[in-house]
């Protein structure tokens, strides 16, 4: 089911819900998105609004083209998988499941056995058919979690919310449920939207992740382009795990204090912030005409690399040796690709040879 | 236990003697002094004093009052406690703030301001005696008092129960398709069921045993507006003491058994919900 946000507005006036300013979001039917952000950028409040437990002061939403304005949670069939699973404390796992066919008018109600054929085959799905008798106190945090994905889809939405559905899970779990949850979707053939703040999970699961920032979307867009291609110095900053350093534009020349200075075409004069991926920083031997530091620690990594922390002048940067370093020792860098926002937001992405001293 | 925390064996002793010895003096002694009180001449004249005719009225009085008052307050607690805890508007703290009010004013005062307003004197009381409508001196001026003393009791017990229970149960019902009243009773009265039952019998022991308030608008009417506490002050003002005191262990039977239904109660909700529910 297509759903369409266009400039949301909602203000709380108080800091525990943040608000929204002006968010538009557009879901083609079938597409896994996430909303990833900082605590207090406004996700959870934008999924409340696509629940129908809150609604916009401006703004439009339509779900599979139908505005919503109007139409409260109990009518939008929506299924909402809670961050703390809100399951009911008093009914067992079976009712819990059942509950969305229960309380529908009776018109619509399926018969007895037909509700517990439905649960039984929920649960199945879900992988728990054992818990049914049990109740929420009585199972652990990941089953607790099937029993809340179970129960939302009971009501066969064909949109689907999940509010930090794996944050209440162990490390080990988290990766095998995201996976599993994310070919659910494609099997079901549901749209999904997840709000997280753990960029893994977003980019493991999404199709695109739309990243917030203080009640607004700043970038929405596949897992690969957000690191690739970040629209602002935020998303640089939050997604990925970039090296920040301080430069100044001048003569269209970036100028990094102690790491020397390189082209700049297109920013204008001014302060300018620059990330370096880790993977884009090669720590090689101290030789004439490279910054040259000291590895502060080095451990090893992945492909018989190894990961070094180096300090030159101010700055600590990670990045990878070929060869083994070690802690103390002097070395230098060397940069693959940078990205740099100037002072008016301007974004330059420099490649290869592109990064030479200038 | 650690040394730090470990005081010497005469200590211990002394303290939990201590705690023995007051408890004994504070809440035993007076308990059974009752009981021995209204035995004091055997059994019978105990007996007879409570199947006298005014006595029983004032039993069934008693038994009325707390058969209006008590679900009133039910109803009235509960509305109370779920709008305050699943619903913002604005006079929130307010409300809360009331709902102890009862708890806070002296129950004397509490039967005073009925008098003011509905008495004889009081500022509705010519436009009921027009009306020939009776409410200070009669039934529902005791009903009145009674559900003013004893409103606290459920509301007292839900909230903080409901306020930490939040409202995600009932979010969640709402996007599975639940109207308003089907989730109130399905999810929200559920989950408080046993602190309801506690509190509505906290209300009722209370909305028995008052008397501060009673004694205000009941006028003393023997065998009309007489609640058991009156009756046991109006025996004993009169040097009957044992059917001061037979009627005062009926009192004091009830508050027992109350206690013990509530311990049970408690007992049974303190095991895991499945084994519970």
């Amino acid at each position: 089911m297509s759903v369409e946000i266009e400039g949301i507005t909602r203000d709380f006036g108080t800091a525990a819900n943040p608000a929204l300013r002006g968010v538009s979001l557009t879901m083609r039917q079938g597409e896994f998105i996430a909303l990833l952000g900082p605590s207090g950028s406004g996700k959870t409040t934008l999924l409340r609004i696509l629940a129908g437990l809150e609604f916009p002061d401006t703004g439009r939403v339509l779900i599979g083209g139908r505005d919503v304005a109007q139409v409260p949670a109990r009518a939008r069939n929506v299924g909402v998988v809670f961050q703390n699973y809100a399951l009911f404390r008093h009914m067992s796992v079976f009712e819990n499941v059942a509950f969305g066919l229960r309380v529908r008018p009776r018109a619509m109600r399926p018969a007895h056995a037909e509700i517990d054929r439905r649960v039984r085959e929920l649960l199945a799905l879900v992988q728990i058919p054992e818990l049914a008798p049990r109740y929420p106190d009585q199972i652990s945090g990941g089953q607790r979690q099937r029993v809340a994905l179970a129960r939302a889809l009971a009501i066969e939405p064909q949109l689907l919310l999940l509010d930090e559905p794996f944050g209440a899970l162990d490390a080990l779990v988290r990766k095998d449920v995201r996976r599993w949850v994310r070919g659910l979707h494609d099997r079901l053939g549901l749209t999904s939207l997840l709000v997280t703040h753990d960029q893994e999970e977003a980019m493991e699961m999404a199709d695109r992740v739309a990243v917030m920032d203080q009640g607004r979307i700043v970038q929405c867009d596949a897992p690969h382009l957000l690191l690739d291609a970040p629209a602002s110095a935020f998303v640089a900053r939050f997604v990925g795990d970039a090296n920040r350093l301080e430069g100044v534009v001048r003569g269209e020349r970036i100028i990094i204090d102690g790491l020397g200075a390189y082209g700049a075409a297109g920013l204008p004069d001014g302060d300018a912030e620059v990330f370096i991926r880790p993977g884009d920083v090669a720590v090689a031997p101290p030789r004439a005409g490279l910054s040259a530091g000291v590895a502060e620690w080095a451990r090893p990594a992945e492909h018989g690399r190894w990961k070094v922390l180096v300090a030159i002048a101010e700055h600590r940067l990670e990045g990878y040796a070929a060869h083994p370093v070690e802690r103390g020792a002097a070395c230098a860098v060397e940069f693959r690709a940078m990205t740099a926002f100037g002072a008016g937001g301007e974004r330059l992405s420099l490649h290869g040879r592109q990064v030479e001293q200038a | 236990m650690s040394a730090a925390t470990d005081d010497p064996p005469w200590a211990r002793r002394l303290l939990i003697a201590l705690a023995c010895v007051l408890g004994v003096l504070i809440f035993l002694a007076p308990l059974a002094a009752i009981f021995v009180e209204a035995l004091r001449r055997g059994l019978e004249p105990a007996l007879e004093a409570i199947a006298e005719p005014d006595a029983l009225a004032a039993m069934r009085l008693t038994l009325l009052v707390a058969a209006i008052a008590v679900p009133v307050n039910t109803l009235g607690g509960l509305a109370a406690s779920w709008a305050i805890a699943k619903f913002d508007f604005p006079g929130r703290r307010l409300l809360v703030t009331l709902i102890e009010l009862p708890f806070s004013v002296s129950p004397v005062i509490s039967g005073l301001v009925y008098v003011l307003i509905f008495g004889a004197q009081g500022w509705f009381g010519e436009w009921l005696r027009d009306r020939d409508i009776q409410i200070i001196f009669a039934l529902p001026g005791l009903v009145l008092a009674t559900t003013f003393v004893t409103f606290p009791f459920v509301a007292r017990t839900l909230l903080p129960l409901m306020q930490e229970q939040g409202r995600e149960e009932e979010e969640a019902a709402a996007t599975l398709g639940a109207g308003g009243l089907q989730t109130f009773l399905r999810v929200t009265l559920p989950n408080v069921k046993w602190a309801l039952l506690g509190g509505v019998l906290l209300c009722n022991a209370r909305a028995m045993g008052e008397f501060g308030a009673v004694a205000v608008v009941s006028g003393h009417i023997r065998g009309q507006t007489n609640t058991m506490p009156l009756h046991v002050e109006i025996l004993y003002n009169e040097y009957m003491f044992v059917g001061a005191f037979a009627v005062a262990s009926l009192l004091a039977l009830l508050g027992l058994v109350t206690l013990g239904a509530k311990a049970v109660l408690e007992y049974w909700t303190s095991r895991p919900i499945g084994m519970g529910a």
